[in-house]
């Protein structure tokens, strides 16, 4: 049996916001499924009492010290973007027109 | 081609220190090779002709110092350099311009090195070939027909094709020592947390590495000891001194290894290695034992567990952290007409501008993410980290470091891999463990198999990077460096 649907990936897709093709989904569709047939053997391992690991430094709550430090201008900060507008990042609307 | 592009790092920093040479000329002989050469290897997404220049005279003036000074390197461009083009190799981000240097990159500036340019990669640094580049492959000075190997292949065949003497690359699952393995150069892979991140576009985030690439063991440690230490920007570096890979590199040159445990990682040996990989790495084990080290076999019964275990672990993080292309800050937009919705552009920006390979691993991670499927997906892929981190802490009790072939196959050709994403992850089988642990890696070469490279990977404990330098310069001090044929 497929580890994951077609209708699934489609999904997934929409959350990921990836605007995928049909054809994209065909394909991913069946390599994905063989991807996490081959993933899923994790499980075959008995782990229950076992912690997990995030990450493999035992740092937590790292800090600097609270001093202001030089940072980006405005003007460093915007010159990537595709759109800007009176120093700020100008996006497509968010909502839609209301009455 | 002038012998400047022949030499190593630490001659070339000798020679201009001595002012036998200038770092103007240097920089030149790179970037005229670079113009010979490049056409047919696609080692570089951008080079950065006049900031090399610059830099090697500011070098040349006595305005820069270093133990580096005007040594030329190239840069993995999954590495933010301020004003030069940064791109990983994305559709996505074609054209962006950082507006900050990545710490490793002010390191370099500070240790006199001279930018000549960005280097290939794949996509967002996934992959394992070069194939993923949104801009095309980078073709193996060996073999242009054959794959590099990825993602840093285009650092690696950098150095194998004269055009730079050092390399930055990156390693999140193999992705410095792979590409080595297969173009006959040393890769390293630092302790996670020894080398900075900061300024590097995230892929992986518990796992991502940078590290050095260079043609000979010495050379890499010397790189390597320039970029790692302490950095602030980044809250997971670790703040304790980075050991001396320098003198540990020279001490293992001189060949002797008395006393040196090697562990054999039982699990490895039916692992599917071609015969020839197989056979140049016994050979080179057993150069070792002639140097006096012991090979003890070991077990480590859950690396069987860490190709599956990573590729739920990194695409989880992958999916998070490329969120952050959404057109909105920088990068591509697609399809603002004015009229679709922000949720609209986002979705069209992200199709057009991230490759196959990304999306796959975008919805895998997302996948393994969501509810219902975390705990038998990505929270038990961490178990099984914990798992292969205590197979590692408990083999290096009985050993100072394990050993393996670096990859299981030779570079392969073109195409061979592509259609079944999951072929190409068995690439790195030998590599993950170890990222997945935390600890140092590095891959020298050890000989040929069907005349091409193969690699021979040591894996130290976390905060143990000396030892790999000393075992590695000990195996090329036997086994000598690999020349590629003539482009």
């Amino acid at each position: 049996m497929a580890a994951i649907s077609r209708e699934e990936v489609a999904h997934l897709a929409r959350l990921s916001r990836l605007a995928v093709t049909e054809q994209e989904l065909d394909q991913f569709a069946g390599q994905l499924d063989v991807i996490l047939q081959s993933v899923a053997r994790v499980g075959e391992v008995a782990a229950d009492d076992i912690p997990p690991t995030s990450h493999s430094v035992p740092l937590t709550n790292v800090y600097r010290d609270d001093v202001p430090q030089p940072s980006l201008t405005q003007a460093e900060a915007l010159s990537g973007a595709p759109d800007a507008f009176e120093g700020r990042f100008r996006v497509p609307r968010i909502l839609d027109e209301e009455a | 081609m002038s012998e400047l592009t022949r030499m190593s790092a630490v001659e070339l920093a000798g020679k201009i220190a001595a002012k036998e040479v200038s770092a103007v000329e240097v920089a030149q002989a790179h970037l005229d090779r670079i113009s010979a050469v490049d056409e047919r290897v696609h080692a570089f997404l951008y080079v950065d002709a006049e900031g090399a220049l610059n830099a090697a005279k500011r070098v040349d003036r006595g305005e820069v110092t270093g133990p580096l000074a005007g040594v030329p390197v190239a840069v993995k461009d999954v590495i933010a350099t301020k004003g030069v083009p940064t791109t990983a190799a994305s559709k996505i981000l074609e054209g962006w311009r950082p507006p900050y240097n990545a710490t490793i990159v002010e390191r370099l500036q500070a240790a006199g090195t001279v930018m000549l340019g960005k280097t290939n990669m794949d996509e967002f640094a996934m992959g394992s070939s070069t194939e993923y580049s949104a801009y095309g492959a980078t073709n193996n000075p060996w073999d242009l027909g054959r794959i590099p190997g990825g993602s840093g292949g285009g650092s690696a065949a950098a150095l194998a094709a004269y055009e730079a003497p050092l390399a930055i690359g990156t390693d999140t699952g193999g992705s410095i020592r792979q590409p080595g393995a297969v173009t006959g150069t040393v890769g390293a892979k630092p302790t996670y947390g020894g080398t900075s991140r900061y300024g590097l576009i995230a892929f992986s985030s518990s796992l991502d590495t940078p590290g050095p690439c260079a043609r000979n063991v010495e050379d890499a440690a010397l790189l390597h000891s320039v970029i790692a230490g302490h950095d602030v920007r980044d809250s997971t570096s670790i703040p304790q001194p980075v050991p001396d890979v320098v003198a540990a590199a020279r001490l293992g040159a001189s060949g002797d290894l008395t006393g040196v445990k090697l562990g054999l990682v039982k699990e490895f040996a039916g692992d599917g290695s071609e015969p020839g990989v197989a056979a140049a790495f016994r050979e080179s084990l057993e150069a070792l034992v002639k140097l006096g080290a012991e090979v003890v076999e070991v077990s480590c019964p859950h690396f069987e567990y860490a190709l599956p275990a990573y590729y739920l672990i990194a695409p989880s993080e992958c999916s998070s952290n490329l969120a952050r292309f959404d057109g909105v800050r920088y990068g591509l937009r697609v399809g603002d007409d004015g009229n679709r919705s922000l949720e609209e552009v986002m979705s069209m920006t992200r199709d057009a501008g991230f490759g196959p390979e990304v999306k796959r691993r975008i919805i895998l991670g997302t996948y393994a993410l969501s509810s219902g499927y975390y705990d038998a997906y990505y929270g038990q892929a961490q178990k099984v980290r914990t798992l292969i981190t205590r197979d590692f802490q408990k083999a290096f009790e009985q050993v100072d470091v394990l050993v393996s072939p670096t990859t299981p196959f030779v570079a392969f050709p073109f195409g061979s891999r592509t259609s079944d994403p999951y072929q190409m992850y068995l690439a790195d089988l030998f590599t993950i463990p170890t990222n997945l642990y935390g600890g140092p890696a590095i891959s020298v070469p050890c000989g040929l198999s069907e005349g091409l490279p193969v690699g021979f990977q040591i894996m130290a404990p976390t905060m143990a990077d000396d030892r790999m330098y000393r075992v590695g310069a000990a195996l090329e001090s036997a086994v000598g460096t690999l020349t590629p044929p003539a482009l």
